[in-house]
């Protein structure tokens, strides 16, 4: 039998139903590679091994009898930034130590209804903020695809890396991820894989922890564009408890695979063309370009002038709604808690000691820009820019856009440490390409779509219409075919 | 503080001194040991001058963004939907008794 974690998730998915082999099979194969793997990757923070054999059993009742979900004995990886219930859920932070959720999030109870099977929660750059998942209280991940120069470790991108490594190295079947910035697509560019941002409002986000609201949307990472397709479906939903879900019904993604893009319409925005990106980065963009003309699609040149403004709003409105939202760790309802003399020194200690130093950088920044005096001057007038920022959008599409294709981040992986002593600026700089999608709230992907001159992964972004989620899946599907699958050599 | 006041239009292009940095960590309720001050002063100071760069997009006339996707806000029936929970609720907490969050004495 072949190795069954090699199958895609559409792969293990008609495996089951066809009887080929049993969920509980295909769990244990899971666990198995895990096992071999998680020392070295430091994927996940926590397995759940009974919990997936238990659910991989409920499932092979179910499909002995022709019944099961969507996704019905597929095991599925967790961001721990989703509440499981029971099981440990702490955002990768030590200020949420010990913390098992009484409740489940939306998006993983969806997934379960569906029938999937939960292997463990995965690890993420603290509190999801950061680019190389270097940030995590559970130490680094390490990116599975090596340069062909080197042996050393090299990042999987963040904040989703522990996703994104896992689905790269065959440590499961697929995994939820989510994106502030760019912490689903990045992670995806880095480890050859796909990841969609969907239009905020798609993904309820109740019961995932917050970093900023406005700008937080979960989706999920695979192996390829179908896979990424079954997963967001299972998802995606209204959700009464998150008021910015939308009422909108849930397409049938995987339909729209397949689909020509002829006569479809592919933006190029001058402005992502940056002053010292890499010529791999340009020439990638240019062969993606190429894909698109000769299936058909209408290539043109547009402007979308505010986009040099989109990182720096970000470093506002990001930090601003994380001072709030973090607000609540103080060491009294939940994590941990750090003496004090009083109350006020129990707080101080507690969020001195449970919050890292990224944290601690975002919340003094957001605290900051919404002081007394400052809250003018920092944040209305990044809020006032993300207005245009979306107008720009906006104008794009109504003259007829159907999509805007762009690299999805400005370089290849990059090794563990490389940046330890860079500026907080440069690390932000990863997410140039994809904070832009954040802040006007549409949907985007990242499809694998080359190799650098070092063998490392890169992706090509799209970005689509809100809720036109279907138009994405369509034109990743076409850069996938002629771009091929990327996988690294196993070393691990 | 080095930024005395706000310019009425624009950001102020004074960077933030240890003052400002150590009433800052105090509003955000986070401890900084002397030494981390500088560093952190530091930092700030790169991330705000890296903002700073918003000050030349002319916005006269521009709404701030209060909602990215265009909704309705859903209203429900005013009724209780939740609640007697409280085990669940201090399940977590660090310290608790009889269904309450246990802190040091706030009122003499």
């Amino acid at each position: 039998m072949t190795d069954l974690t090699t199958l895609t998730l559409a792969q293990a998915r008609d495996g089951l139903r066809d009887k080929n082999f049993t969920a509980l099979e295909l769990t244990n194969a899971y666990l198995g590679a895990i096992e071999a793997a998680n020392d070295k990757l430091n994927a996940y923070i926590v397995e759940t091994p009974d919990q997936a054999r238990a659910m991989a059993a409920a499932s092979d009742d179910k499909l002995a009898k022709g019944e099961g979900g969507a996704l019905e004995g597929v095991p599925l990886g967790i961001k721990d930034l989703f509440a499981t219930k029971g099981v440990h859920t702490q955002a990768a932070s030590g200020i949420l130590h010990d913390f098992k959720p009484r409740y489940e999030s939306t998006v993983t109870q969806n997934l379960w209804d569906d029938g999937a099977v939960m292997l463990g929660k995965l690890n993420m750059d603290e509190f999801a903020m950061g680019s190389s998942n270097e940030t995590s209280a559970y130490g680094p991940v390490i990116n599975p695809w090596r340069s062909t120069s080197s042996n050393a470790d090299l990042v999987p991108g963040g904040s989703s890396g522990g996703s994104a490594s896992a689905v790269a190295a065959w440590l499961c079947a697929g995994a939820t991820a989510t994106d502030t910035g760019g912490s689903i697509r990045q992670p995806a560019a880095f480890t050859g894989t796909v990841g969609v941002k969907p239009t905020y409002g798609r993904c309820s986000r109740w019961g995932v922890v917050a970093f900023a609201s406005s700008l937080d949307q979960a989706g999920p990472i695979t192996r390829d564009v179908r896979d990424a397709a079954i997963m967001l479906k299972s998802m995606a939903s209204m959700d009464t408890k998150d008021t910015t879900s939308v009422d909108l019904p849930v397409p049938d993604y995987e339909q729209a695979l397949g689909d020509s893009v002829a006569g479809k319409t592919i933006g190029i925005p001058k402005e992502y063309r940056m002053d010292g990106m890499p010529a791999e980065i340009e020439e990638l963009w240019q062969t993606g370009i190429a894909w698109m003309r000769d299936a058909g699609a209408e290539i043109r040149d547009i402007s979308l002038p505010h986009t040099k403004y989109a990182l720096p709003a970000y470093y506002i409105v990001a930090p601003a709604e994380a001072s709030s939202n973090l607000a609540r760790y103080d060491g009294v309802r939940y994590g941990k808690r750090e003496p004090g003399e009083d109350i006020q020194a129990l707080y101080e200690n507690t969020r001195a000691s449970g919050f890292g130093q990224e944290v601690q950088r975002r919340i003094m920044i957001g605290t900051y820009v919404l002081s007394a005096g400052y809250y003018d001057a920092y944040y209305k007038q990044a809020q006032r820019v993300r207005t245009l920022i979306k107008q720009d959008f906006e104008k794009i599409y109504a003259d007829g856009v159907d999509a805007i294709l762009t690299p999805t981040t400005p370089s290849a992986a990059f090794g563990v440490n490389e940046m330890a002593t860079a500026s907080p600026i440069e690390m932000y700089l990863n997410d140039i390409f994809t904070v832009t999608v954040n802040m006007a709230g549409l949907p985007g992907m990242s499809v694998p779509a080359g190799l650098s001159k070092d063998g490392l992964p890169l992706g090509l972004q799209l970005i689509g219409r809100p809720f036109e989620e279907e138009t994405l899946f369509t034109i990743g599907s076409v850069i996938e075919k002629q771009a091929g699958h990327f996988a690294p050599t196993k070393w691990w | 503080m080095s930024v005395r006041h706000v310019p009425e239009q624009g950001l102020p292009t004074l960077s933030v001194d240890s003052d400002t940095v150590r009433r800052i960590a105090h509003l955000a309720r986070i401890r900084l040991e002397d030494e981390r001050i500088e560093p952190m002063r530091e930092e700030l100071n790169t991330i705000l001058a890296f903002v700073e760069q918003l000050d030349e997009v002319d916005t006269n006339g521009v709404e701030p963004m209060t909602s990215v996707v265009a909704t309705k806000m859903r209203l429900r029936t005013d009724a209780v939907t939740d609640g007697n929970i409280a085990d669940d609720v201090v399940a977590n907490a660090p310290a608790s008794e009889d269904g309450f969050f246990m802190v040091p004495r706030v009122v003499e």
